[in-house]
């Protein structure tokens, strides 16, 4: 410390100063800087001893299971700080999500960080911590790491890319050839929370807002739902696109048919305003904590009660929303709430206010 | 959620549904007149439980729709000028010109914000005197206070580098063109809720009584347009017209009176093109040359597009109610969400997106 004190007096082309406020370009260049943002923000956050030894790969154990699921997602959302979370959760539980819904047992992770030049590092340890944080709720280590840095203007803040690591469980194996005619199709919660909360932040409506993103970690409802028995013949967690794209994608990867009830579909009433409010449909809307669940109709008390008692809050009610109809063509019927049937398509695009 | 849930009521829905039933002793054909009540109709299903007695033809309220494709051209070339900022409503963005689409300019480096309120436009130009920012300010009455107040409140602070791109459309002049056509078959109208909120509906008083149609003023839920329907259909079985109000809780006889005084203020009526339906006079607003200089016609030398190529596209036809969108060649053939060749298709106010997006069962069941 004391030697670069001195330098910085007499060089004529000065390095950036340790300890700026932000990430500059330095933070990226492989020397120094980049060596003491990872120690003091990362290791320090996430210290386990794979990390700890700082070589090149992470070498793990996985309880002698001879199968792992692996996932991997990137992360960009702005902002970066919204009620209820931050990118750095959403790193965590959407990985950790997708290994879930296989029926694996996470167990690692890894982040990949692309910084732009001018961010924050109060703001990065936030995210930092809240990942930490989000990894230790979940009983998963983050094992492996890598930071860049972009020039301003080429990034938003930060993004994140996770790749998470789980243990296989093939007795609990859930997938499209699994699903039966018949079988019941279970939603977890309310829709919408997320892609609300992300959307009052950006149009100022944050004040006195009654809901924050739904994002949390969805293992351990699917490790209790295996304990109670309950048998899991397809699983989706409702990210980008909403529930609209869960339920396509599985009408698409089964080849069946479903339909589905609008009325039984639950909407915080704060959402539903918000959506009325900004042109949008909340069955588009994104989610990071919710999922759709399919299991024979023998199965659906059991279900529902290990879903109610991962419950979030009074408007979280989990529900039977719909049948699979295999001799159908592959699509989702949709009845209305005033009991009509329509398509429930899939986003084309992203989805654009309308004008009035 | 209350002022919603109520208005989506399902044994209110029934009820509405077979008054309207027993009132008509023969089959109605009525226009909804905005793009809204559109999707409300096919999204809910709404057309499907008056199947026995009305027809609902889907009128030409869609501000993107109706919006001449030389318009997105001309905001496509503003947003491609070095230093200008081209702010849009999202539905826009996608609406094809005749190259490409404002999205389409955007990943090519062109300079598109999408706002939700000609207000925010004016504060990004507040914010950034460097670079001058645009607002394409498209729709019907609904919106033009908004651009009214943003135009005013940019010359009143001396925001200059603050313009507009105004192709304001007039409903009730469009209601006109589609009564006068030869070839209309339409009985009565479903008036625009939102369009009525700003203008009120004293104005259609003339146009009923010259047409001896019936117009009601309509809101946008399911009970909202049933009652709309019932007010038509007993006025038509009753062999007399007049303009009724079906959406009380919004709409007043003289509409927003402070509103539309500060749109005449700044903008006055004008000939407008409308995409499809040609040049129908009196039918759109400009500013007025006080307000010049937030004109951004005016301000920049915008190069005139070549007219687009021939394209199968029926919006035209779809917008006056001629055909249904199923009815069009191109629907979901050459012409889908993804690929549109006509506004109807994009917009979430198009009738064309709403069949598509509600209805393909239909199409895809005459398919097979």
């Amino acid at each position: 410390m004391m030697v670069e004190e001195k330098s910085s007096m007499t060089w004529s082309c000065p390095r950036p100063r340790e300890g700026a406020a932000y990430i500059t370009i330095a933070h990226g260049g492989g020397g120094l800087m980049t060596q003491r943002l990872i120690q003091q923000i990362f290791l320090q956050a996430y210290g386990n001893d794979a990390l700890a030894a700082m070589n090149d790969a992470a070498v793990l154990s996985l309880e002698g299971s001879d199968r792992v699921a692996v996932s991997t997602d990137s992360f960009v959302v702005r902002p970066l700080e919204f009620p209820g979370g931050d990118i750095g959760v959403l790193a965590v539980h959407g990985t950790v999500n997708d290994l879930a819904m296989m029926g694996a047992t996470p167990k690692y992770l890894t982040a990949g960080f692309i910084l732009e030049e001018g961010l924050e590092l109060r703001v990065l340890e936030r995210i930092v911590k809240s990942m930490a944080d989000a990894a230790r709720e979940a009983g998963v280590q983050i094992v492996a790491g890598d930071t860049k840095v972009v020039e301003r203007g080429h990034g938003d803040g930060v993004f994140i890319n996770t790749t998470g690591i789980g243990v296989y469980h093939d007795m609990a194996a859930p997938g499209a050839a699994s699903v039966e005619e018949g079988d019941c199709i279970l939603l977890s919660g309310d829709i919408g929370r997320h892609g609300l909360a992300v959307m009052a932040v950006r149009e100022n409506l944050t004040d006195s807002l009654g809901f924050a993103s739904d994002t949390c970690n969805l293992a351990p409802v699917v490790a209790d739902m295996r304990a109670a028995g309950v048998e899991l013949h397809w699983m989706r967690d409702l990210t980008r696109g909403g529930l609209s794209s869960a339920v396509n994608e599985l009408a698409a990867a089964v080849g069946c048919g479903m339909r589905l009830r609008e009325i039984a579909i639950p909407v915080h009433p704060e959402v539903q305003g918000l959506c009325e409010l900004l042109g949008l449909d909340p069955l588009y809307v994104a989610n990071e904590g919710r999922f759709i669940l399919l299991t024979p109709a023998a199965h659906v008390d059991t279900a529902l009660t290990v879903l109610e008692k991962h419950r979030a809050d009074e408007y979280a009610a989990p529900c039977l929303i719909g049948q699979i109809e295999m001799q159908q063509p592959s699509r989702v019927i949709l009845e209305s709430s005033i009991g009509v049937d329509r398509i429930l398509d899939m986003m084309s695009g992203e989805q654009l206010p309308r004008i009035c | 959620m209350k002022y919603l849930e109520e208005y989506r009521d399902r044994a209110l829905v029934d009820k509405l549904v077979a008054k309207i039933h027993q009132s008509a002793t023969r089959r109605h054909t009525l226009m909804e007149v905005c793009g809204g009540q559109t999707h409300a109709i096919l999204r809910f299903g709404i057309d499907a439980l008056l199947e026995k007695t009305v027809t609902l033809v889907h009128g030409p309220g869609c501000p993107v729709c109706v919006t001449p494709v030389a318009m997105i051209d001309q905001a496509i070339a503003l947003a491609q000028m070095p230093d200008v900022v081209l702010c849009t409503f999202g539905d826009m963005m996608r609406v094809p010109g005749s190259r490409q689409s404002l999205l389409e300019a955007r990943a090519q480096g062109g300079q598109v914000r999408m706002v939700y309120s000609p207000l925010d436009a004016v504060k990004l130009a507040q914010a950034d005197p460097t670079k001058q920012y645009v607002f394409f300010a498209v729709g019907f009455e609904t919106t033009a206070p908004a651009n009214a107040l943003a135009v005013y409140q940019a010359d009143q602070q001396g925001i200059s580098n603050f313009a507009i791109l105004s192709t304001h459309v007039l409903v009730r002049p469009a209601m006109e063109t589609i009564l006068k056509h030869p070839d209309c078959r339409i009985e009565g109208f479903l008036a625009a809720g939102h369009v009525c909120t700003i203008t009120g509906y004293a104005g259609y008083e003339a146009l009923c009584e010259q047409y001896k149609t019936p117009i009601v003023v309509t809101g946008f839920e399911p009970v909202d347009i049933l009652s709309g329907v019932l007010h038509c259909v007993e006025q038509l079985e009753a062999g007399v017209a007049s303009v009724q109000n079906a959406y009380t809780r919004s709409v007043q006889r003289e509409g927003n009176q402070q509103a539309w005084r500060l749109v005449e203020t700044v903008f006055e009526v004008t000939d407008q093109e409308w995409r499809g339906m040609g040049t129908i006079p009196r039918s759109g607003l400009r500013l007025r040359s006080r307000y010049g200089a937030h004109d951004a016609a005016q301000r920049f030398e915008i190069p005139t597009p070549e007219p687009a190529a021939a394209n199968p596209c029926r919006a035209a036809e779809v917008l006056q109610g001629f055909i249904t969108p199923h009815e069009c060649p191109a629907f979901g053939v050459s012409c889908t969400p993804e690929a549109p060749l006509g506004a109807p298709m994009v917009s979430s106010e198009g009738a064309c997106a709403a069949y598509y997006r509600y209805r393909r069962t239909e199409a895809l069941n005459t398919e097979g």
